[in-house]
């Protein structure tokens, strides 16, 4: 089946079975493969992209799903090619990642959470931060300095 | 010079990680790429009866489906443990035949039994399922202790008892005569619970045979590809090694895990010559928990003696470790010679022994994980102490100091030759900062709130750097354990790095640049780190066991000598000077007191133009080297946890956690706290969530993230992290190595913090809610009993 979304600002559209997952729309028939799959279960956030705004763990959703959805993917994230989203310049200036793996999901959660809690006026505590990333697994950073970035990314975000 | 040896450098790597730009295996796709799946044996223990792929065969996409007895006949080796050990009696160990395919038998849930090839995934998926294998159920046991058992199921024909090896190091004699004369002893039983080791990025190969040109390629997600293409070629049969080329690309942890050369890689590359197809496998993550090694899983007896005075006379062990079902690449090294050689811990001890059983179980095969036997060692002797001391009615910490070894060098009775340390200072360090005086009043703050807070020590010392390649030869080791590095430095003066090593998230790329950049006095971004690809390095021995920095490091240092040595021959060509008289700084060589120089590209482009260097010198600036280690290194150093008990829920808290490490010489200080941070968080998973759980029948109940108890960030604490270190004499950046220490010295400290804190030294990990609870319960009885 033809399923047609918006992916990082640009038109596209696929033929594929209708049992196509998000995750594999994104990274196998569109190539963008900054959006990972670390597991089976929906645990591990790896695959987090946002949906019309919101983060969504892409292995858990059809593709047929997001027809006509606007689809923000890490590789979208910034203004422009030559430029970083103020989350991306905070994991590395936190040295917020290891073997990379888990990162694009983790940003892609970071700047949902950070979002939400600004538009609710929420203040983002590391208590917050820490409950927020119940879906996400990273396996080498321990999570210290994710946090670190997280809190540095939402204070930059704020002043962008 | 700022991006220098201790400069906290930002990562090289970082940018195409953070864009989603960084190249796994699973996100690269060759032409006429076909997909893997394999049929995997549902049954712990059960002989092949018959297998039917018609079925499988005629389904839409399939290209192929093979089999064990087909992969046999094409003449592919068994898969082999690299690392030879002899029994107390002489004899060597019993390994089994492990064929990549099971040919007669299958001995784990998960065992591969065929693979199927086809044009996607999701259609190799559903052929594997339309294979009909026919098994004869047999006989399981899943526990090391049970399968050494009288009558236990046999798993393999050659290891009668299903004992691979029974393994001694220390004096018998002697140790059991100083614990007969102890004042005191303490004994223990102690289990290492079994670990999944989870990086985030599952396996993955893509295989590819090229018949044109009888050449294969594989990219494959491992920590050392030169590794995997020697074992490739020299055992397995796959292809000769100048007609093999391994790329391991970008790599999502390792953590030991992906050492090893597993049966889909090989079996993906037969497949590829097989079916004309490139042949692609990615693991799933119920895939990974049941294929993907195991770590730990002992279970030990252990005495130390004391005397009067709290000095300990002796230490006697016995262990079983269970090693799966097949014997993995470097499994017998873990239980032996990265265990009992560390039992000394930080403690001058005379008298020591160990014996250890390796015993074969229908369960995943178990390897190194994170710090690979140093952990077991570590919690043996650190639980021992601790327990000790509150039997003796001393402080924990000034029993451990009273037994510091504090001069080196210090033979251990069991090989190990310390070079160097201070432990007190270690010590010191940690009990500062985690104010250990202030203890008391936050326990008294916790016991208002009801609840129950405990402080633990652990102070732990491994072995890195490995090793002295004739030294572990002696051992048994099957490899040398040396490492290679290039340095080519480009006409243009910017230069390349071509290293053995592998990063996998260890921030080489970075780190490795900085020495570099430290000896020629260079911007990091005029440098750039080359590995994982052995069509581009010469050779390897890859990354694990913290020997990236000491060895690996050791390497492009010897190089970086032999091209100074060049440089500064040319400059002084040129210059007319001495070449004593030659300096490298600031992007220059100069003539040291003088206004003469050459900028440090016009020396590279002098090499390569070779119109003007020393009569008889080769042209070109690139040098390398093989640095072979001069003795293991010791990192050691003091952790201290802290935790508080609900005593209602058993729930517990870590809510301090300081680590003071002795690292010798730290490159770049941001990496390094990256790696403890790290490894105590995977230490503290395996101290109170972690557990890979079997049933009887040997199905594991844990595989899959809704079942085994990945840390979580709110699981964790901000860890706080220091440094008072020694240099290693060992090598010439005096480093010693920081990967595993966290996962090494975590798990003790949080033990002995929850068992201080419930009053009951009887929990064992993982401390879950329902243990710690349990082991209150048990107190309160016997407090009412009482």
């Amino acid at each position: 089946m033809k399923i047609a979304m918006t992916v990082n600002g640009k038109s596209v559209s696929r033929d594929v079975e209708g049992n196509t997952l998000l995750v594999e729309y994104i990274r196998d028939h569109l190539r963008l493969t900054g959006t990972h799959v670390g597991c089976d279960t929906s645990q591990c956030g790896a695959c987090v992209v946002h949906v019309d705004g919101k983060a969504m763990k892409s292995c858990t959703m059809l593709a047929a799903s997001a027809e006509g959805a606007a689809v923000t993917t890490v590789e979208g994230l910034a203004k422009s090619k030559d430029d970083l989203h103020p989350m991306q310049v905070a994991f590395k200036e936190n040295h917020g990642l290891q073997c990379g793996f888990c990162t694009p999901g983790m940003i892609m959660t970071a700047t949902d959470m950070v979002a939400r809690y600004q538009a609710e006026g929420k203040i983002l505590t590391e208590d917050n931060i820490r409950h927020e990333l119940e879906g996400n697994i990273c396996r080498c950073t321990g999570y210290h300095n994710i946090v670190k970035s997280i809190a540095d990314g939402a204070s930059k975000m704020t002043s962008a | 010079m700022s991006e220098g040896i201790g400069a906290r450098v930002l990562r090289k790597e970082d940018k195409r990680f953070i864009t989603g730009k960084g190249r796994y295996t699973d996100d690269i796709i060759e032409s006429n790429q076909a997909y893997a799946a394999f049929v995997r044996s549902p049954h712990a223990h059960a002989r092949i009866v018959s297998l039917d792929a018609s079925a499988a065969l005629a389904m839409e996409g399939v290209e192929t489906v093979l089999t064990g007895p087909e992969l046999v006949a094409d003449g592919i080796g068994n898969i082999i443990c690299g690392w030879g050990i002899t029994s107390k009696d002489g004899t060597p160990m019993n390994m089994g035949a492990w064929s990549a395919l099971a040919t007669e038998k299958a001995r784990y849930v998960g065992d591969a039994v065929a693979i199927v090839v086809a044009d996607t995934k999701s259609q190799a998926k559903l052929a594997a399922e339309a294979v009909v294998v026919n098994y004869e159920e047999l006989p399981v046991v899943v526990g090391a202790v049970e399968a050494l058992a009288p009558g236990a199921p046999q798993i393999h024909d050659n290891a009668p008892g299903n004992l691979i090896f029974d393994w001694e190091i220390g004096d018998l004699a002697p140790t059991d005569a100083a614990l007969a004369s102890a004042a005191h002893v303490t004994e223990m039983a102690i289990t290492n619970n079994r670990l999944a080791p989870n990086p985030m990025e599952p396996r993955s190969a893509i295989a590819t045979f090229n018949e044109a040109e009888d050449h294969y390629t594989l990219y494959t997600t491992s920590q050392n590809p030169h590794v995997a293409r020697l074992v490739l070629s020299a055992f397995y049969n796959v292809a000769p090694e100048h007609k093999l080329r391994v790329i391991a690309p970008d790599v999502g942890g390792g953590f030991g895990s992906k050492i090893y050369i597993y049966p889909e890689e090989i079996v993906c590359l037969w497949a590829s010559m097989k079916s004309g197809r490139s042949v692609k496998w990615t693991s799933d993550r119920t895939e990974a928990f049941l294929t993907d090694a195991h770590g730990r899983d002992h279970v030990s007896t252990a005495k130390i003696g004391f005397d009067n005075d709290g000095k300990i006379v002796g230490l006697k062990v016995n262990t079983k470790a269970n090693f799966g079902a097949y014997m993995s690449l470097f499994s017998s090294a873990v239980p032996t010679y990265l265990y009992a050689t560390l039992l000394s811990g930080q403690y001058d001890i005379a008298n020591i022994y160990c014996d250890v059983q390796a015993v074969y179980t229908n369960t995943v095969p178990v390897d190194a994980y994170r710090g690979a036997g140093r952990p077991e060692a570590c919690y043996v002797v650190e639980r021992l102490m601790e327990t000790a001391a509150r039997e003796m009615g001393m402080d924990p910490a000034e029993l451990r100091a009273k037994n510091f070894v504090r001069s080196f060098p210090h033979q251990t009775p069991v090989i190990m030759a310390y070079d160097s340390g201070d432990f007190d200072a270690n010590l010191k360090q940690a009990q500062a900062a985690a104010d250990v005086a202030g203890f008391a009043g936050r326990k008294a703050e916790a016991a208002s709130r009801g609840k129950l807070r405990g402080m633990g020590y652990s102070n732990y010392i491994e072995a890195c750097g490995i090793a002295p390649s004739a030294a572990v030869g002696s051992l048994g080791a099957g490899v040398g354990l040396w490492e290679s590095a290039e340095v080519r430095v480009n006409p243009v003066g910017t230069i390349e790095i071509l290293t053995g090593s592998h990063s996998h998230g260890q921030g080489h790329e970075t780190t490795f640049a900085q020495i570099v950049a430290e000896r020629f006095d260079l911007p990091t971004e005029n440098i750039q780190i080359v590995h994982g690809d052995t069509d581009k390095v010469q050779f390897g021995m890859g990354t694990y066991g913290s020997r990236s920095g000491a060895v690996g490091m050791s390497a492009i240092v010897k190089a970086m000598d032999k091209v100074e040595a060049k440089v500064k021959k040319i400059a002084a060509h040129v210059l007319e000077a001495g070449e004593d008289d030659i300096v490298i700084e600031g992007g220059a060589v100069k003539v040291a007191g003088t206004d003469k120089q050459m900028l440090w590209h016009e020396v590279g482009l002098a090499a390569y133009t070779a119109h003007n260097i020393p009569e008889g010198m080769e042209p070109g600036l690139k040098e390398s080297a093989f640095y072979d280690p001069t003795n293991f290194t010791f990192p050691a150093g003091c952790y201290i946890c802290e935790v508080e008990v609900d005593p209602e829920t058993g729930v517990t808290e870590v809510v301090q956690f300081v680590a003071s490490d002795d690292f010798g010489t730290i490159i770049n200080p941001m990496i390094v706290e990256g790696q403890v941070h790290g490894g105590i968080a995977q230490g503290i998973g395996q101290a109170m969530l972690e557990n890979v759980v079997y049933d009887a029948a040997g199905q594991q109940l844990s595989a899959s993230y809704m079942d085994y108890a990945m840390p979580r960030a709110d699981d964790l604490p901000n860890y706080s992290v220091h440094h008072a270190s020694t240099t290693c004499p060992g090598n010439p950046l005096g480093m010693k190595g920081c990967g595993e220490a966290g996962a090494i010295g975590s798990p003790p400290a949080v033990i002995n913090a929850i068992t201080d804190a419930i009053g009951n030294n009887n929990l064992s990990m993982p401390a879950t809610p329902a243990a710690v609870w349990a082991a209150l319960q048990d107190v309160s009885q016997k407090l009412a009993a009482e």
